[in-house]
C-alpha cells in the first residue's frame, strides 16, 4: 500500500513519560510510523496506549526522549493531525453541521469554503439527512459517524483515534470499521488508533504493535498482511482467524510477563 | 393535554378546600376579623384597592427585577474571571460564601445610611442577597467541561477565547438556569424584606413590603392579606418567566428542557 519513504511520519525517540512524582507510564520507547500507514496499538489496561496518542498529538509532553512529527514538534504538526476521542465528543448545543464544522471555525477558516467541506464530510459519512438534528437525537453509532467527518473536515494528514468504537455494539463497530478503511481509501491518511478489541485491530491495521504494561513498552510487532480492500467477507476467512488467534495469544504474553 | 387538565383541576381543587378549612376556622373559633379576615373579605380588599395594590406590586416587581437582572449580569461576569484560572477561585470564593451567609437583615440598616431609602435601596439588597447562587452555578457549570472537549479545542489550536465562548459559556447556560431560578426567588424575598426597612420616601406609598407594615399598623388585616397574596404572585411570575426562558433557550439540546410528555 505505501511505498515507505525514508523519513518516517512519526517517530519516537527514547521516548520517557512520567506524571506526577515518577509514576512511570512509558518507558524509553522507540517508534517508527510510516506514511500511510494504519497502526494499531493494543495492550492491557496501564501500558500507555492512550499516553502516546496524547504524546503524538502534543497534549502532553514527553518527560525524556524527542518526537517528531513530519520532522516538527507536535505542537507544530497540529494543523495536520485530527484527534478521535473515545466519547463522540459532540458539542450537545450545536446541530450536527456546526459540530462537523467545528475545526474550520476554529481555523478561522473562510466561510464559504467551510459551508463546502463540511456538506461534503457530511455526505462521505452518510449524515446529510440528519445535518440540522442536535446530537441528542443520534444514535451512539450516528454520534460517532459525526465525530469522524469533524475529524476529517480539516483534511488531516494523521488521524489518531482511543478507542472509538469502544462504547458501540458489535455490529455497529463492524460497519464503522468497514467505513472507516472505506475513508482511508479515499484521503489517504496515516492512522495510529488504540483499541481492545483484537479483532478490530486485524481489520483494520497494516501493523499491530503490543504494549507490555508497568511501565509501557513495546513487547512485540504484528504486521498484518492481508490484502486491501478490505470488506465484510475478510472477517470470515482462515488467514484473518489465524492472525486474530496469534495476536491474542501475543496479547495473552504481554500480560503474564 | 388531557394529562395538563386534571393537573389543573386538582390544583384547583386543593385551593377550595384551603379556603373551606380557613373559613371553616373563622366559624368555629370566631376569629375576630382584624385577626384573621375571611377569604371573602380579603378578596373584597383585593377588589376594592386594587389600584394602590397595583401600584405597590409594579414597585415592587421593579425592585425585583432590577436586583435580579443586575446580579446575572455581575453574576456572570464574576464566574468568568473566576473561570480563568484554580488560584483565583481557591482566592475569592470564601467571599460568595460569606456573601450568602450574611443576614440582609442586619445590613439593611447600613444601606439605608449609605444610599437612603427608595426603590435603589431595595433593589440594591435584592441584588446582593440573590448575586451568590448566580456566581457559584454559573462558576460550576464553567469549570465542569469534559476534559476531551478541552483537547478538542487545543487540538485545532484554539485561543482562550475561543475556549471561554465557544466551549465553557454554552456548557455553563443550564447551570446558569439553576442559578437565576433560585436567585429569582430569593430576589423578590429580598425586595419584599427590603421594603420593611427601606420602603418609601413618601408615607403610605411604597411596594408589597412596605404596605404590608403599614396596614398592620392600621389594623387592615383584610388588605395586608390581600398583599401577602400579591406578594406570592409576583413570585411565582418570577419563576414562571424564569422557567419560560430557560425552557426557550435549552429545549432543542439539553436533556433537562424535553418536553414533560418525553418523561
Amino acid at each position: 500500500m505505501s511505498a515507505a519513504p525514508a523519513v518516517p511520519q512519526i517517530e519516537f525517540a527514547n521516548v520517557t513519560k512520567s506524571y506526577g512524582t515518577g509514576r512511570l507510564v512509558l518507558s524509553a520507547l522507540d517508534l517508527n510510523i510510516q506514511k500511510g500507514e494504519f497502526v494499531t496499538l493494543i495492550g492491557p489496561s496501564g501500558c500507555g496506549k492512550s499516553t502516546v496518542l496524547k504524546l503524538i498529538s502534543g497534549l502532553t509532553p514527553p518527560s525524556d526522549g524527542t518526537i517528531r512529527i513530519d520532522g516538527m514538534t507536535p505542537k507544530d504538526a497540529r494543523e495536520t493531525i485530527s484527534f478521535i476521542f473515545q466519547d463522540a465528543t459532540l458539542l450537545p448545543w450545536r446541530t450536527v453541521r456546526d459540530n462537523v464544522g467545528l475545526g474550520l471555525e476554529l481555523e478561522r477558516a473562510a466561510s464559504d469554503r467551510r459551508k463546502k467541506t463540511t456538506a461534503a464530510v457530511l455526505e462521505l459519512v452518510g449524515l446529510q439527512d440528519v445535518a440540522e438534528a442536535y446530537p441528542r437525537e443520534l444514535s451512539g453509532g450516528m454520534k460517532m459517524r459525526a465525530s469522524i467527518a469533524r475529524a476529517l473536515a480539516t483534511n488531516p494528514r494523521l488521524l489518531l483515534m482511543d478507542e472509538p468504537f469502544a462504547a458501540l455494539d458489535e455490529m455497529s463497530r463492524d460497519r464503522l470499521n468497514e467505513e472507516l478503511l472505506r475513508l482511508r481509501e479515499e484521503q489517504q491518511w496515516t492512522a495510529v488508533f488504540v483499541t481492545h478489541s483484537v479483532a478490530e485491530a486485524v481489520f483494520l491495521s497494516t501493523r499491530i504493535i503490543v504494549l507490555a504494561p508497568k511501565p509501557g513498552r513495546v513487547h512485540a510487532v504484528i504486521p498484518v498482511d492481508l490484502p486491501f480492500p478490505r470488506t465484510a467477507a475478510l472477517r470470515e476467512g482462515p488467514e484473518f482467524e489465524a492472525l486474530v488467534a496469534r495476536a491474542s495469544h501475543v496479547l495473552r504474553e504481554a500480560l503474564v510477563q | 393535554m388531557k394529562q395538563r387538565l386534571i393537573t389543573i383541576a386538582n390544583a384547583a381543587g386543593v385551593f377550595v378546600a384551603l379556603l373551606a378549612i380557613w373559613q371553616l376556622v373563622l366559624w368555629i373559633f370566631k376569629v375576630p376579623p382584624y385577626m384573621l379576615p375571611s377569604p371573602w373579605a380579603v378578596a373584597r380588599a383585593v377588589v376594592a384597592r386594587f389600584p394602590s395594590l397595583l401600584n405597590s406590586f409594579a414597585i415592587t416587581a421593579a425592585e425585583s427585577a432590577g436586583g435580579l437582572i443586575a446580579s446575572i449580569i455581575v453574576g456572570v461576569l464574576v464566574a468568568l474571571f473566576f473561570a480563568q484560572s484554580r488560584w483565583v477561585r481557591r482566592m475569592l470564593y470564601p467571599y460568595t460564601i460569606l456573601l450568602q451567609t450574611v443576614p440582609i437583615i442586619a445590613i439593611a440598616p447600613l444601606i439605608l445610611m449609605w444610599i437612603g431609602a427608595g426603590t435603589a435601596a431595595v433593589a440594591l439588597i435584592a441584588f446582593i442577597i440573590s448575586l451568590a447562587p448566580v456566581i457559584a452555578n454559573t462558576t460550576q457549570g464553567l469549570v465542569s467541561v469534559d476534559e476531551n472537549l478541552v483537547n478538542l479545542f487545543l487540538m485545532h489550536n484554539a485561543s482562550r477565547a475561543q475556549i471561554l465562548f465557544k466551549l465553557r459559556l454554552p456548557h455553563a447556560v443550564p447551570s446558569l438556569f439553576v442559578g437565576i431560578r433560585i436567585a429569582s426567588g430569593i430576589a423578590v424575598i429580598g425586595a419584599v424584606t427590603g421594603e420593611l426597612y427601606a420602603g418609601s420616601s413618601r408615607v403610605g406609598e411604597g411596594g408589597l413590603g412596605y404596605s404590608i407594615l403599614y396596614a398592620s399598623s392600621q389594623l387592615q388585616t383584610d388588605y395586608l392579606f390581600a398583599l401577602v397574596l400579591a406578594a406570592t404572585v409576583l413570585g411565582f411570575s418570577f419563576f414562571f418567566v424564569v422557567m419560560f426562558l430557560e425552557w426557550y433557550s435549552l429545549h432543542r439540546w439539553h436533556e433537562s428542557a424535553r418536553a414533560p410528555e418525553t418523561e
